[in-house]
């Protein structure tokens, strides 16, 4: 991972020089950033709610698939892609601490609050990239 | 709210870390609607492992630290991992017509998922029994 663009097939794009070192560099601040956010997100909805379920992580993954499906739906260069996409929302957005919540909460003893945790994020995120796509495609 | 800036400086770190390795996974295999998205789906599951791992083992082994899950829970492992990447494939694959590919991916991520953390969990609780 030291700068090497990859993804190019059969010499299609094979000379785009896109993605560069300074968009890696780019990467790597904006997942900090992206990270940042999630942690801030968290504390405003979880410091509201009544931490019997991750609401936190719900409203962050929620609103992350929003836009990652508007960013899509934008068609936007390779490089403003990687970078607004994969790294600020995909860092904002997170699978481990979901998985790690359910599970938490299954060790609770809360299987109906865990099942939940696993079926509204889903149902809502799958709604969410849906929408966002239809947002961004319309613009 | 935790506003410890150390805190918030260390889950910088970890996310910054984490993406770039998901980033550069992406970038060297791009995927396709009508495949299975492994580049997601290894970073997911290996994250979910690994949160199982530090979370437990900093909860339960170490002496109370400020950084280190900041660091390694809340940066590492959520900047490795991502959801909406997840959603939008799955998104992808309805759009496509692959029913079945996206009813697998989501089921086999969140089961796969779910064994991960539990495994990364009961690798720290089984050395703890044993010292």
């Amino acid at each position: 991972m030291r700068g090497r663009p990859g993804g190019d097939r059969g010499g299609a794009s094979g000379a785009d020089p896109g993605v560069n070192a300074l968009v890696w560099l780019g990467v790597v601040v904006l997942g900090g950033v992206g990270a940042v956010l999630r942690f801030s997100v968290d504390g405003l909805v979880s410091a509201r709610t009544s931490g019997l379920f991750p609401h936190g992580t719900l409203v962050v993954n929620v609103s992350g698939a929003l836009l990652l499906g508007l960013l899509g739906g934008l068609a936007l260069d390779e490089r403003v892609a990687l970078l607004a996409g994969t790294a600020l929302v995909g860092a904002y957005t997170t699978f481990s601490t979901w998985m790690f919540e359910t599970l938490r909460l299954a060790e609770d003893r809360q299987p109906s609050r865990a099942a939940a945790n696993i079926a509204v994020s889903l149902a809502l995120g799958l709604a969410a990239a849906a929408l966002g796509a239809v947002m961004g495609s319309a613009v | 709210m935790n506003k410890d800036p150390r805190a918030v400086a260390a889950i910088f770190a970890g996310g910054a870390l984490g993406a770039l390795a998901r980033a550069g996974l992406a970038q060297a295999f791009p995927s396709s609607p009508a495949h299975w998205p492994w580049p997601t789906f290894a970073v997911n599951i290996l994250g979910a492992f690994l949160v199982g791992y530090f979370v437990t083992r900093l909860q339960e082994r170490l002496p109370l630290s400020s950084y280190r899950r900041p660091l390694l829970g809340t940066g590492l492992c959520g900047g490795l991992t991502t959801f909406s990447t997840m959603q939008v494939e799955l998104v992808h694959m309805l759009n496509a017509g692959e029913y079945l590919l996206a009813f697998a991916y989501g089921l086999v991520s969140v089961a796969a998922g779910c064994v991960a953390v539990q495994v990364g969990t009961a690798v720290v609780r089984r050395v703890r029994i044993r010292a």
